[in-house]
């Protein structure tokens, strides 16, 4: 134990090991973005209109999950709803509030629908989506054809 | 051990120094690389692969709705949208997620969301009982708390679709969490995520001291065991 200090690859292997902690630091760096919303891209893109951004903190600090995911029926499940703007407008799902009554109405088209066109449904910062990175696929890359 | 600390902290230090400048070039990069109009793939927005530091770098939490990468800065209404950091003062902080503990903000009344949906007088049914799930691995055993649940959820979201109500019904384990069965149905996608952080959140209870990893059925049946 006495001789660490003239021991000069001890030295050495301490500082790689600085130096690996210093880049496993790099890699925890915090999420930018919210977590939890929720981009629904279901029919947007198609409608020419941009995808539908959910923040789910929003809607947590004025109501529980109770509301929407036991009375109003929403789904488990991003995209897993389709929600359409006739069902809105009739009423259910996000029309259930949004109808001018409980919160703003249907009229304020682009404070949902404020996605960068062309982003998948998905929830940002699943633990899946880290987990699970999708194949590679060009930018630009043409479009699939419908299932019939 | 003393000199050896010194060395391992000041090469850290040194690391994250150097890599800085790369970092910030890193950002501008993917800023400039995104043109009007160009489709934003799932490859794009998946942080999958973040140890590689030539990928793109997501530093600030609960950053604007203009700044956030998935909000169209182009579009009016998104600079109407409230920023997060705009709501979040005052209410208890975490190191993950949404970086706002939303169970304690309800315990210490910094937060009381409405439980129906036009009546803000409704209260929830709040359930006190902890159920204990004894975890075949060395890891602590898992309390499960229906108190923090049933502050926010009906017993419905959870019963019997996703747990059967019934002990030793449900079939658990982490693989099926992380992809997004089970517990994962929420916890990593809306409430707390899946991360080193948060495995004590759950795995709470220790295991007794007598406790010794259970045989395989294959060593038991060994007839020279």
């Amino acid at each position: 134990m006495t001789s660490y200090k003239a021991d000069r690859s001890i030295k050495w292997r301490f500082s790689i090991l600085g130096v690996l902690a210093g880049l496993a630091l790099l890699a925890m760096t915090p999420a930018k973005a919210e977590y939890a919303d929720v981009i629904i891209n279901n029919y947007a893109d198609a409608a020419g209109m941009r995808p539908v951004v959910f923040p789910h903190w929003f809607h947590r600090i004025r109501f529980r999950c109770k509301v929407c995911h036991a009375d109003l029926g929403f789904q488990f499940k991003a995209g897993g709803n389709k929600i359409t703007m006739a069902k809105i407008i009739d009423g259910k799902f996000c029309g259930a509030c949004h109808n001018g009554e409980v919160a703003w109405s249907v009229e304020n088209c682009n404070m949902c629908h404020s996605g960068i066109p062309g982003t998948p449904t998905h929830i940002h910062g699943s633990t899946v989506q880290r987990l699970v990175s999708p194949p590679y696929k060009a930018l630009n890359a043409p479009q699939q054809p419908a299932q019939p | 051990m003393r000199q050896q600390l010194k060395i391992f902290v000041g090469s850290a230090v040194l690391t994250l120094l150097v890599s800085a400048p790369a970092l910030a070039a890193d950002a501008v990069l993917y800023n400039g690389a995104m043109q009007h109009g160009e489709r934003l793939m799932l490859a794009d927005v998946s942080s999958s692969n973040t140890f590689n530091r030539n990928l793109k770098k997501e530093k600030d939490p609960n950053a604007a709705p203009s700044e956030d990468g998935y909000h169209d800065p182009e579009n009016e209404g998104t600079h109407i949208l409230q920023p997060p950091k705009d709501a979040y003062p005052g209410l208890p902080t975490t190191e993950f997620g949404n970086h706002v503990d939303w169970v304690k903000a309800i315990d210490e009344k910094k937060l009381s969301p409405r439980w129906d949906r036009v009546n803000s007088s409704e209260e929830p049914f709040v359930m006190d009982m902890d159920i204990v799930r004894e975890v075949k691995a060395s890891v602590p055993d898992v309390v499960f708390p229906h108190r923090q649940h049933t502050e926010w959820l009906a017993c419905a979201n959870c019963h019997p679709a996703i747990f059967i109500p019934q002990k030793g019904a449900n079939q658990i384990n982490m693989s099926a969490i992380l992809l997004g069965q089970k517990c994962g149905v929420c916890h990593g996608k809306v409430s707390f995520p899946i991360t080193t952080k948060t495995c004590s959140k759950c795995h709470s209870k220790p295991k007794p001291a007598d406790w010794s990893p259970p045989l395989s059925d294959a060593t038991l049946k060994n007839p020279w065991r």
